[in-house]
Protein backbone atom coordinates (compact mmCIF):
# COMPACT_ATOMS: atom_id res chain seq x y z
CA UNK A 1 0.00 0.00 0.00
CA UNK A 2 1.05 3.29 -0.80
CA UNK A 3 -0.30 7.22 0.79
CA UNK A 4 -0.53 9.22 -2.04
CA UNK A 5 -1.59 13.05 -0.63
CA UNK A 6 -2.99 16.32 -2.72
CA UNK A 7 -1.49 19.35 -0.78
CA UNK A 8 -2.65 21.98 -3.79
CA UNK A 9 -6.50 22.17 -5.81
CA UNK A 10 -5.18 25.05 -7.65
CA UNK A 11 -2.55 27.77 -8.13
CA UNK A 12 -4.07 29.75 -5.05
CA UNK A 13 -4.99 27.29 -2.51
CA UNK A 14 -3.88 26.95 0.73
CA UNK A 15 -0.26 27.71 1.74
CA UNK A 16 -0.11 25.54 5.04
CA UNK A 17 -2.23 22.59 3.25
CA UNK A 18 1.11 20.64 2.10
CA UNK A 19 3.47 21.49 4.55
CA UNK A 20 0.79 19.75 7.23
CA UNK A 21 0.11 16.75 5.44
CA UNK A 22 3.83 16.55 5.54
CA UNK A 23 4.20 17.47 8.92
CA UNK A 24 0.92 15.49 10.80
CA UNK A 25 1.27 11.64 9.35
CA UNK A 26 2.90 8.96 7.35
CA UNK A 27 2.59 10.08 3.14
CA UNK A 28 4.72 8.33 0.18
CA UNK A 29 3.64 10.96 -2.03
CA UNK A 30 2.56 15.26 -2.21
CA UNK A 31 1.10 15.53 -5.44
CA UNK A 32 0.64 19.44 -6.23
CA UNK A 33 -1.88 20.59 -8.39
CA UNK A 34 -1.74 23.92 -10.13
CA UNK A 35 -2.68 24.41 -13.46
CA UNK A 36 -6.42 25.31 -14.31
CA UNK A 37 -7.97 25.57 -18.00
CA UNK A 38 -6.74 28.98 -17.63
CA UNK A 39 -3.39 29.51 -16.19
CA UNK A 40 -1.21 27.83 -18.55
CA UNK A 41 -2.24 31.42 -20.96
CA UNK A 42 -1.10 33.58 -17.97
CA UNK A 43 2.16 31.69 -17.33
CA UNK A 44 2.79 32.24 -20.89
CA UNK A 45 2.06 36.31 -20.22
CA UNK A 46 3.86 35.56 -17.29
CA UNK A 47 7.36 34.76 -19.22
CA UNK A 48 7.15 36.49 -22.53
CA UNK A 49 7.97 39.81 -19.96
CA UNK A 50 10.19 37.56 -17.89
CA UNK A 51 12.15 34.50 -19.49
CA UNK A 52 13.37 32.95 -16.30
CA UNK A 53 9.00 33.16 -15.41
CA UNK A 54 6.26 31.13 -16.67
CA UNK A 55 5.89 29.17 -13.58
CA UNK A 56 4.20 28.56 -9.99
CA UNK A 57 6.43 30.47 -7.94
CA UNK A 58 4.55 29.73 -5.07
CA UNK A 59 6.09 26.49 -5.24
CA UNK A 60 9.95 26.35 -5.08
CA UNK A 61 9.72 28.14 -2.00
CA UNK A 62 7.33 25.54 -0.45
CA UNK A 63 9.52 22.78 -1.56
CA UNK A 64 12.58 25.07 0.34
CA UNK A 65 10.72 25.10 3.38
CA UNK A 66 9.73 21.34 3.08
CA UNK A 67 13.21 20.14 1.52
CA UNK A 68 14.93 18.70 4.89
CA UNK A 69 11.59 16.88 6.25
CA UNK A 70 10.90 15.38 2.57
CA UNK A 71 14.45 13.65 2.83
CA UNK A 72 14.04 12.64 6.17
CA UNK A 73 10.95 11.14 5.80
CA UNK A 74 11.52 10.20 1.83
CA UNK A 75 8.58 12.05 0.80
CA UNK A 76 8.35 12.18 -3.40
CA UNK A 77 7.16 15.17 -4.58
CA UNK A 78 4.69 15.03 -8.28
CA UNK A 79 3.49 18.69 -9.45
CA UNK A 80 2.27 20.64 -12.77
CA UNK A 81 3.96 23.70 -11.04
CA UNK A 82 5.94 24.14 -14.34
CA UNK A 83 3.45 25.82 -16.16
CA UNK A 84 5.48 27.16 -19.84
CA UNK A 85 8.84 26.89 -18.53
CA UNK A 86 9.68 23.87 -16.15
CA UNK A 87 13.20 24.28 -17.16
CA UNK A 88 13.44 27.61 -15.00
CA UNK A 89 10.93 25.95 -12.46
CA UNK A 90 13.46 23.05 -11.45
CA UNK A 91 16.09 25.49 -11.58
CA UNK A 92 14.80 27.99 -8.86
CA UNK A 93 13.61 24.48 -7.20
CA UNK A 94 17.44 23.55 -6.65
CA UNK A 95 18.40 26.98 -5.48
CA UNK A 96 15.88 26.61 -2.87
CA UNK A 97 16.49 22.86 -2.19
CA UNK A 98 19.95 22.34 -3.47
CA UNK A 99 20.05 18.55 -1.65
CA UNK A 100 17.11 17.38 -3.38
CA UNK A 101 16.94 15.43 -7.19
CA UNK A 102 14.71 16.89 -9.52
CA UNK A 103 13.30 15.51 -12.67
CA UNK A 104 11.60 17.79 -15.35
CA UNK A 105 9.25 16.28 -18.16
CA UNK A 106 8.99 17.81 -21.27
CA UNK A 107 7.06 17.29 -24.48
CA UNK A 108 3.55 18.91 -23.70
CA UNK A 109 4.18 22.65 -24.98
CA UNK A 110 3.50 22.36 -28.90
CA UNK A 111 3.10 26.31 -29.32
CA UNK A 112 5.75 26.42 -31.85
CA UNK A 113 4.58 23.19 -33.77
CA UNK A 114 1.34 24.95 -34.63
CA UNK A 115 2.19 25.56 -37.91
CA UNK A 116 3.29 21.63 -38.44
CA UNK A 117 0.09 20.69 -37.40
CA UNK A 118 -2.10 22.27 -39.82
CA UNK A 119 0.35 21.79 -42.58
CA UNK A 120 -0.47 18.12 -41.71
CA UNK A 121 -4.22 19.01 -42.13
CA UNK A 122 -5.12 18.90 -37.95
CA UNK A 123 -7.88 21.12 -38.10
CA UNK A 124 -7.81 21.38 -34.25
CA UNK A 125 -11.85 22.36 -33.89
CA UNK A 126 -12.52 24.10 -30.78
CA UNK A 127 -14.25 21.11 -28.77
CA UNK A 128 -17.53 23.27 -27.97
CA UNK A 129 -18.04 25.39 -30.88
CA UNK A 130 -16.62 23.20 -33.97
CA UNK A 131 -14.68 26.12 -35.41
CA UNK A 132 -11.14 25.56 -36.82
CA UNK A 133 -8.36 26.83 -35.58
CA UNK A 134 -7.46 29.09 -38.60
CA UNK A 135 -10.16 31.78 -37.25
CA UNK A 136 -8.32 32.40 -34.11
CA UNK A 137 -4.35 31.28 -35.08
CA UNK A 138 -2.56 35.09 -35.34
CA UNK A 139 -4.29 35.45 -31.63
CA UNK A 140 -2.61 32.59 -29.96
CA UNK A 141 -0.77 32.95 -27.12
CA UNK A 142 0.34 29.01 -25.69
CA UNK A 143 -0.32 25.49 -26.31
CA UNK A 144 0.17 22.47 -24.62
CA UNK A 145 -1.06 18.76 -25.47
CA UNK A 146 -2.30 17.22 -21.38
CA UNK A 147 -0.10 14.29 -20.97
CA UNK A 148 -0.67 11.30 -18.65
CA UNK A 149 1.13 9.58 -15.97
CA UNK A 150 3.59 7.11 -17.95
CA UNK A 151 5.90 10.33 -18.49
CA UNK A 152 5.63 11.09 -14.82
CA UNK A 153 6.35 7.66 -13.93
CA UNK A 154 9.20 7.52 -15.99
CA UNK A 155 10.71 10.32 -13.81
CA UNK A 156 10.07 9.17 -10.69
CA UNK A 157 11.91 6.18 -11.47
CA UNK A 158 14.99 8.44 -12.10
CA UNK A 159 15.36 7.99 -8.32
CA UNK A 160 13.84 12.15 -8.36
CA UNK A 161 12.50 13.25 -5.26
CA UNK A 162 10.55 16.30 -7.26
CA UNK A 163 8.94 15.17 -10.69
CA UNK A 164 7.97 18.69 -12.48
CA UNK A 165 5.75 18.71 -15.15
CA UNK A 166 3.90 21.49 -17.78
CA UNK A 167 0.62 20.67 -18.75
CA UNK A 168 -0.17 17.00 -17.17
CA UNK A 169 -3.08 16.22 -16.67
CA UNK A 170 -4.32 16.74 -12.93
CA UNK A 171 -5.63 13.15 -12.25
CA UNK A 172 -1.75 11.88 -13.97
CA UNK A 173 -0.46 13.08 -11.23
CA UNK A 174 -1.67 10.64 -8.52
CA UNK A 175 -1.88 8.08 -11.06
CA UNK A 176 1.28 8.39 -11.60
CA UNK A 177 2.94 6.90 -8.16
CA UNK A 178 0.46 3.86 -8.63
CA UNK A 179 1.71 2.96 -11.79
CA UNK A 180 5.61 3.44 -10.97
CA UNK A 181 5.42 1.66 -7.45
CA UNK A 182 2.61 -1.05 -8.76
CA UNK A 183 4.57 -0.90 -12.42
CA UNK A 184 1.02 -1.15 -13.96
CA UNK A 185 1.06 -0.93 -17.54
CA UNK A 186 -1.15 0.83 -20.85
CA UNK A 187 -3.58 -1.87 -21.01
CA UNK A 188 -3.83 -2.36 -17.57
CA UNK A 189 -7.75 -0.38 -18.21
CA UNK A 190 -9.30 -1.17 -14.85
CA UNK A 191 -6.41 -0.44 -12.82
CA UNK A 192 -5.41 2.83 -14.75
CA UNK A 193 -9.16 3.74 -14.36
CA UNK A 194 -8.75 3.10 -10.79
CA UNK A 195 -5.82 5.42 -10.11
CA UNK A 196 -7.17 8.23 -12.20
CA UNK A 197 -10.84 7.92 -10.23
CA UNK A 198 -8.52 8.32 -7.04
CA UNK A 199 -7.24 11.44 -9.10
CA UNK A 200 -10.04 13.07 -9.43
CA UNK A 201 -11.30 12.50 -5.91
CA UNK A 202 -8.36 14.19 -4.60
CA UNK A 203 -7.13 16.80 -7.38
CA UNK A 204 -9.09 19.42 -5.72
CA UNK A 205 -7.80 19.16 -2.38
CA UNK A 206 -9.99 19.25 0.21
CA UNK A 207 -13.61 19.67 -2.08
CA UNK A 208 -13.73 15.93 -1.33
CA UNK A 209 -12.77 16.12 2.81
CA UNK A 210 -15.32 18.43 3.56
CA UNK A 211 -15.00 21.65 1.93
CA UNK A 212 -17.63 22.90 -0.20
CA UNK A 213 -19.28 20.39 1.27
CA UNK A 214 -23.69 20.87 1.51
CA UNK A 215 -23.91 18.00 3.61
CA UNK A 216 -24.11 18.99 7.05
CA UNK A 217 -21.94 21.34 6.64
CA UNK A 218 -22.53 23.33 9.56
CA UNK A 219 -21.39 19.94 11.86
CA UNK A 220 -17.68 19.54 9.63
CA UNK A 221 -15.43 19.40 12.33
CA UNK A 222 -12.54 22.13 13.00
CA UNK A 223 -12.58 23.37 9.45
CA UNK A 224 -10.03 25.70 10.04
CA UNK A 225 -7.26 23.21 10.70
CA UNK A 226 -9.11 20.90 7.71
CA UNK A 227 -7.23 18.07 6.48
CA UNK A 228 -6.56 17.80 2.75
CA UNK A 229 -7.20 13.97 1.01
CA UNK A 230 -5.04 10.96 1.47
CA UNK A 231 -4.96 8.55 -0.68
CA UNK A 232 -4.06 4.71 0.38
CA UNK A 233 -3.61 2.82 -2.88
CA UNK A 234 -3.20 -1.00 -3.33
CA UNK A 235 -1.76 -2.28 -6.38
CA UNK A 236 -4.85 -3.82 -7.06
CA UNK A 237 -6.51 -1.25 -7.66
CA UNK A 238 -8.48 -0.84 -5.07
CA UNK A 239 -7.87 2.35 -2.57
CA UNK A 240 -9.02 4.48 0.17
CA UNK A 241 -9.76 7.99 0.53
CA UNK A 242 -8.91 9.77 4.01
CA UNK A 243 -7.22 12.05 6.11
CA UNK A 244 -5.07 12.66 9.19
CA UNK A 245 -6.42 11.61 12.28
CA UNK A 246 -5.50 15.09 14.02
CA UNK A 247 -6.82 16.85 11.01
CA UNK A 248 -9.87 18.72 10.62
CA UNK A 249 -12.81 18.38 8.11
CA UNK A 250 -14.74 14.81 7.06
CA UNK A 251 -14.20 12.41 4.84
CA UNK A 252 -17.61 10.47 3.83
CA UNK A 253 -19.22 8.65 1.04
CA UNK A 254 -21.01 11.63 0.84
CA UNK A 255 -18.23 14.08 0.39
CA UNK A 256 -16.90 11.79 -1.73
CA UNK A 257 -19.80 11.85 -4.05
CA UNK A 258 -19.83 15.41 -3.94
CA UNK A 259 -16.46 15.33 -5.53
CA UNK A 260 -17.05 12.78 -7.70
CA UNK A 261 -19.56 14.65 -9.29
CA UNK A 262 -17.51 17.70 -9.88
CA UNK A 263 -16.98 19.08 -13.28
CA UNK A 264 -17.74 15.50 -14.92
CA UNK A 265 -19.19 14.84 -18.33
CA UNK A 266 -20.27 11.67 -19.84
CA UNK A 267 -19.69 9.40 -16.75
CA UNK A 268 -18.93 6.14 -18.66
CA UNK A 269 -16.49 7.99 -20.97
CA UNK A 270 -14.31 10.16 -18.66
CA UNK A 271 -11.39 10.63 -21.61
CA UNK A 272 -7.60 11.05 -19.75
CA UNK A 273 -4.07 10.70 -21.90
CA UNK A 274 -4.09 7.05 -19.68
CA UNK A 275 -7.55 5.43 -20.26
CA UNK A 276 -11.53 5.45 -20.58
CA UNK A 277 -12.80 5.84 -16.85
CA UNK A 278 -16.22 4.56 -15.94
CA UNK A 279 -17.93 5.82 -13.08
CA UNK A 280 -20.84 4.50 -13.27
CA UNK A 281 -19.08 1.50 -11.83
CA UNK A 282 -17.70 2.89 -8.86
CA UNK A 283 -18.50 1.38 -5.69
CA UNK A 284 -18.33 3.61 -2.47
CA UNK A 285 -18.53 2.06 1.67
CA UNK A 286 -17.99 4.00 4.69
CA UNK A 287 -15.07 1.85 6.42
CA UNK A 288 -15.00 3.23 9.98
CA UNK A 289 -14.36 7.15 10.82
CA UNK A 290 -12.87 9.39 7.88
CA UNK A 291 -12.23 6.07 5.97
CA UNK A 292 -14.45 5.42 2.52
CA UNK A 293 -13.60 2.48 0.29
CA UNK A 294 -13.58 2.63 -2.90
CA UNK A 295 -13.75 -0.33 -5.57
CA UNK A 296 -15.20 -2.22 -8.34
CA UNK A 297 -14.10 0.52 -11.08
CA UNK A 298 -13.68 -0.49 -14.63
CA UNK A 299 -11.83 1.04 -17.39
CA UNK A 300 -11.26 1.04 -21.32
CA UNK A 301 -8.17 1.93 -23.11
CA UNK A 302 -6.58 5.16 -23.53
CA UNK A 303 -8.30 7.30 -26.43
CA UNK A 304 -6.10 7.71 -29.95
CA UNK A 305 -5.63 11.45 -29.18
CA UNK A 306 -4.97 13.71 -26.66
CA UNK A 307 -6.01 16.78 -25.64
CA UNK A 308 -4.80 20.72 -26.56
CA UNK A 309 -5.31 23.31 -24.72
CA UNK A 310 -4.84 26.21 -26.27
CA UNK A 311 -5.09 29.89 -25.16
CA UNK A 312 -5.97 33.32 -27.46
CA UNK A 313 -6.31 36.82 -27.14
CA UNK A 314 -10.08 37.56 -27.57
CA UNK A 315 -10.69 41.11 -26.77
CA UNK A 316 -11.33 43.70 -23.67
CA UNK A 317 -13.19 43.80 -20.33
CA UNK A 318 -14.40 46.02 -17.63
CA UNK A 319 -16.81 44.95 -15.06
CA UNK A 320 -17.55 47.85 -12.35
CA UNK A 321 -20.48 48.64 -9.40
CA UNK A 322 -22.40 51.08 -7.62
CA UNK A 323 -24.58 49.94 -4.21
CA UNK A 324 -28.40 51.41 -3.90
CA UNK A 325 -29.72 51.94 -0.55
CA UNK A 326 -33.30 51.47 0.35
CA UNK A 327 -35.84 52.42 -0.01
CA UNK A 328 -36.31 50.74 -4.09
CA UNK A 329 -33.28 49.83 -4.34
CA UNK A 330 -34.06 47.08 -6.60
CA UNK A 331 -35.54 50.28 -8.58
CA UNK A 332 -32.79 52.46 -8.64
CA UNK A 333 -30.09 50.10 -9.43
CA UNK A 334 -32.43 49.24 -12.39
CA UNK A 335 -32.82 52.87 -13.38
CA UNK A 336 -28.98 53.95 -13.32
CA UNK A 337 -28.59 50.30 -15.54
CA UNK A 338 -30.98 52.25 -18.29
CA UNK A 339 -29.03 55.19 -17.96
CA UNK A 340 -25.14 53.62 -18.33
CA UNK A 341 -26.62 51.56 -21.42
CA UNK A 342 -28.66 55.12 -22.62
CA UNK A 343 -25.39 57.00 -22.75
CA UNK A 344 -23.20 54.44 -23.92
CA UNK A 345 -25.54 54.21 -27.07
CA UNK A 346 -25.54 58.24 -27.14
CA UNK A 347 -21.76 57.69 -27.83
CA UNK A 348 -22.05 55.48 -30.19
CA UNK A 349 -19.85 52.54 -28.70
CA UNK A 350 -20.88 48.75 -29.77
CA UNK A 351 -19.75 45.79 -27.26
CA UNK A 352 -19.71 42.37 -27.81
CA UNK A 353 -22.13 42.03 -24.89
CA UNK A 354 -22.90 44.60 -22.05
CA UNK A 355 -24.38 42.10 -18.84
CA UNK A 356 -25.94 43.17 -15.87
CA UNK A 357 -26.40 41.55 -11.99
CA UNK A 358 -28.34 42.95 -9.17
CA UNK A 359 -26.56 41.71 -6.22
CA UNK A 360 -28.55 40.76 -3.44
CA UNK A 361 -31.34 40.18 -6.01
CA UNK A 362 -30.65 37.70 -8.65
CA UNK A 363 -26.95 37.66 -9.29
CA UNK A 364 -26.07 34.60 -9.15
CA UNK A 365 -29.26 32.25 -9.44
CA UNK A 366 -30.79 34.60 -12.21
CA UNK A 367 -35.06 33.87 -12.44
CA UNK A 368 -34.28 31.00 -10.39
CA UNK A 369 -33.59 32.89 -7.43
CA UNK A 370 -36.60 33.03 -4.95
CA UNK A 371 -38.11 36.86 -5.31
CA UNK A 372 -36.56 39.22 -2.82
CA UNK A 373 -39.52 42.52 -2.91
CA UNK A 374 -37.99 45.14 -1.08
CA UNK A 375 -33.95 43.83 -0.27
CA UNK A 376 -32.30 46.49 2.15
CA UNK A 377 -29.59 47.29 -0.27
CA UNK A 378 -28.47 46.13 -3.79
CA UNK A 379 -25.39 46.13 -6.00
CA UNK A 380 -25.87 46.92 -9.62
CA UNK A 381 -22.83 45.18 -11.38
CA UNK A 382 -22.27 46.09 -15.51
CA UNK A 383 -19.51 44.26 -17.00
CA UNK A 384 -19.18 45.21 -20.89
CA UNK A 385 -16.64 43.45 -23.42
CA UNK A 386 -15.77 44.08 -26.69
CA UNK A 387 -13.15 44.07 -29.70
CA UNK A 388 -12.31 47.71 -28.98
CA UNK A 389 -10.30 48.88 -25.82
CA UNK A 390 -11.18 52.33 -26.07
CA UNK A 391 -15.10 51.48 -26.31
CA UNK A 392 -14.25 49.77 -22.85
CA UNK A 393 -12.31 52.48 -21.40
CA UNK A 394 -14.96 55.18 -22.12
CA UNK A 395 -17.49 52.07 -20.08
CA UNK A 396 -15.36 52.50 -17.12
CA UNK A 397 -15.91 56.36 -16.94
CA UNK A 398 -19.63 55.90 -16.87
CA UNK A 399 -20.29 54.51 -13.44
CA UNK A 400 -19.30 56.88 -10.73
CA UNK A 401 -20.78 60.50 -12.32
CA UNK A 402 -24.19 58.20 -11.62
CA UNK A 403 -23.41 58.95 -7.35
CA UNK A 404 -24.63 62.54 -8.20
CA UNK A 405 -26.27 62.94 -12.07
CA UNK A 406 -28.59 59.27 -11.00
CA UNK A 407 -31.03 58.26 -8.77
CA UNK A 408 -30.70 59.00 -5.39
CA UNK A 409 -28.72 56.90 -2.84
CA UNK A 410 -25.69 55.22 -4.40
CA UNK A 411 -22.73 54.52 -2.80
CA UNK A 412 -19.97 51.83 -3.14
CA UNK A 413 -17.74 53.66 -5.58
CA UNK A 414 -14.26 54.17 -3.30
CA UNK A 415 -12.34 51.44 -5.84
CA UNK A 416 -12.98 54.24 -8.49
CA UNK A 417 -12.75 53.04 -11.69
CA UNK A 418 -12.73 49.59 -13.01
CA UNK A 419 -9.61 48.41 -14.43
CA UNK A 420 -10.19 47.20 -17.96
CA UNK A 421 -8.43 43.62 -18.71
CA UNK A 422 -7.58 41.85 -21.98
CA UNK A 423 -9.12 38.74 -22.10
CA UNK A 424 -7.61 35.75 -22.59
CA UNK A 425 -9.71 32.75 -23.60
CA UNK A 426 -9.43 29.11 -23.50
CA UNK A 427 -9.84 27.01 -27.13
CA UNK A 428 -9.64 22.82 -26.38
CA UNK A 429 -9.18 20.66 -29.50
CA UNK A 430 -7.44 17.30 -30.31
CA UNK A 431 -4.69 15.69 -31.89
CA UNK A 432 -3.05 11.99 -32.66
CA UNK A 433 -1.56 11.21 -29.60
CA UNK A 434 1.70 10.05 -32.02
CA UNK A 435 2.64 13.56 -32.43
CA UNK A 436 3.52 14.57 -28.44
CA UNK A 437 6.83 12.52 -27.35
CA UNK A 438 7.95 13.75 -24.58
CA UNK A 439 11.18 13.43 -22.83
CA UNK A 440 12.34 13.33 -18.91
CA UNK A 441 15.95 15.01 -17.88
CA UNK A 442 17.52 14.87 -14.47
CA UNK A 443 18.13 18.24 -13.60
CA UNK A 444 21.50 18.67 -10.69
CA UNK B 1 -46.82 16.22 -2.21
CA UNK B 2 -44.72 19.26 -4.09
CA UNK B 3 -41.45 19.71 -2.28
CA UNK B 4 -37.84 21.93 -3.19
CA UNK B 5 -35.65 19.30 -4.20
CA UNK B 6 -33.44 19.72 -1.16
CA UNK B 7 -35.49 17.66 0.55
CA UNK B 8 -34.23 14.48 -1.37
CA UNK B 9 -30.90 15.48 -2.76
CA UNK B 10 -27.61 17.27 -2.89
CA UNK B 11 -25.98 19.21 -5.78
CA UNK B 12 -22.00 20.68 -6.43
CA UNK B 13 -21.88 22.29 -9.85
CA UNK B 14 -18.71 23.14 -11.69
CA UNK B 15 -18.04 24.35 -15.44
CA UNK B 16 -15.98 22.90 -18.46
CA UNK B 17 -16.09 25.82 -20.68
CA UNK B 18 -19.02 27.24 -21.10
CA UNK B 19 -20.84 24.07 -20.15
CA UNK B 20 -21.98 24.00 -16.61
CA UNK B 21 -22.28 20.53 -15.09
CA UNK B 22 -24.51 20.00 -11.58
CA UNK B 23 -24.35 16.45 -9.88
CA UNK B 24 -27.27 15.84 -8.55
CA UNK B 25 -27.29 12.93 -5.16
CA UNK B 26 -29.95 11.32 -3.61
CA UNK B 27 -29.94 11.75 0.05
CA UNK B 28 -30.94 7.91 0.54
CA UNK B 29 -30.02 5.80 -2.53
CA UNK B 30 -33.94 4.42 -2.87
CA UNK B 31 -34.90 8.05 -3.58
CA UNK B 32 -32.80 7.86 -7.21
CA UNK B 33 -36.01 6.77 -8.97
CA UNK B 34 -37.91 10.26 -8.16
CA UNK B 35 -34.72 12.02 -9.07
CA UNK B 36 -34.47 10.35 -12.28
CA UNK B 37 -38.56 10.81 -12.84
CA UNK B 38 -38.84 14.49 -11.42
CA UNK B 39 -35.47 16.36 -12.15
CA UNK B 40 -35.57 16.17 -16.32
CA UNK B 41 -34.03 17.99 -18.97
CA UNK B 42 -36.86 20.05 -19.90
CA UNK B 43 -37.66 21.00 -16.27
CA UNK B 44 -33.97 21.70 -15.48
CA UNK B 45 -33.92 24.08 -18.83
CA UNK B 46 -37.39 25.64 -17.37
CA UNK B 47 -35.81 26.43 -13.92
CA UNK B 48 -32.91 28.44 -14.77
CA UNK B 49 -34.80 30.28 -17.61
CA UNK B 50 -32.43 33.01 -19.12
CA UNK B 51 -29.45 31.82 -17.79
CA UNK B 52 -28.94 28.51 -20.12
CA UNK B 53 -29.20 29.07 -23.51
CA UNK B 54 -28.60 25.60 -25.03
CA UNK B 55 -29.43 22.31 -24.29
CA UNK B 56 -29.35 20.01 -21.38
CA UNK B 57 -27.80 16.81 -21.25
CA UNK B 58 -28.52 14.50 -18.49
CA UNK B 59 -26.39 11.12 -17.32
CA UNK B 60 -27.42 8.27 -14.86
CA UNK B 61 -25.15 7.09 -11.83
CA UNK B 62 -27.36 4.31 -10.05
CA UNK B 63 -24.27 3.60 -8.10
CA UNK B 64 -23.99 6.51 -6.49
CA UNK B 65 -27.83 7.87 -7.03
CA UNK B 66 -26.47 10.72 -8.53
CA UNK B 67 -27.81 12.03 -11.71
CA UNK B 68 -25.21 14.29 -13.81
CA UNK B 69 -26.61 17.10 -15.80
CA UNK B 70 -24.71 19.17 -18.46
CA UNK B 71 -26.01 22.71 -19.01
CA UNK B 72 -24.18 23.83 -22.17
CA UNK B 73 -24.06 27.88 -23.13
CA UNK B 74 -24.87 28.29 -19.37
CA UNK B 75 -21.71 30.89 -18.34
CA UNK B 76 -21.87 33.63 -20.56
CA UNK B 77 -18.89 32.50 -22.78
CA UNK B 78 -17.29 30.94 -19.98
CA UNK B 79 -14.13 31.17 -17.75
CA UNK B 80 -12.15 34.21 -18.35
CA UNK B 81 -14.48 36.05 -21.23
CA UNK B 82 -17.72 35.74 -19.12
CA UNK B 83 -19.09 38.62 -17.45
CA UNK B 84 -21.28 36.82 -14.61
CA UNK B 85 -20.42 36.95 -11.11
CA UNK B 86 -20.65 33.30 -11.16
CA UNK B 87 -18.56 32.89 -14.36
CA UNK B 88 -18.06 29.35 -13.60
CA UNK B 89 -21.43 28.05 -12.22
CA UNK B 90 -20.00 27.08 -8.72
CA UNK B 91 -23.28 28.32 -7.21
CA UNK B 92 -26.08 26.69 -9.76
CA UNK B 93 -25.94 23.07 -7.82
CA UNK B 94 -27.24 25.48 -5.00
CA UNK B 95 -29.89 27.48 -7.60
CA UNK B 96 -31.37 23.81 -8.54
CA UNK B 97 -32.72 23.17 -5.14
CA UNK B 98 -35.02 25.67 -4.66
CA UNK B 99 -36.86 23.57 -7.79
CA UNK B 100 -40.13 22.13 -6.82
CA UNK B 101 -40.86 18.42 -7.54
CA UNK B 102 -42.99 15.97 -6.78
CA UNK B 103 -42.31 13.81 -3.36
CA UNK B 104 -44.32 10.35 -3.27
Amino acid sequence: MIRIANGQGFWGDWLEAPVRLVDEGPIDFLVLDYLAEITMSILQKQKQENPDFGYARDFPPLIGRLAAKLKAKNIKVVANAGGVNPTACAQAVLKAAPQLKVAVVHGDDVFSRLDEFADKGYEMRDMDTGEPISTIRARIQSANAYIGAFPLAEALATGADVVIAGRSTDTALTLAPMVYTFGWQPDDCDKLAAGTIAGHIIECGAQCSGGNCQVDWETIPDMANIGYPIIEAESDGTFVVTKHESAGGRVHSDTVKEQLLYELGDPKRYLTPDCTADFTSIRLEDAGLNRVRVSGIRGGPRPPTLKLSISYLNGWKAIGSLVYSWPQALDKARAADRIVRARLKTLGLGYDEIYTEFFGVNACHGSAAPPNPDPPEVQLRIGVRGQDRKAVDRFTRELIPLVLNGPPGATGFGEGRPPVREIVAYWSALIPREEIQTRVEEIA
Amino acid sequence: MKKPLSAVAHTRSGDKGDTCNIGVIAWNPEDFPIIVREVTRERVKAHFGDLVKGDVERFELPNLGAVNLLLHESLGGGGTVSLRVDAQGKTYGAALLGMEIEVD
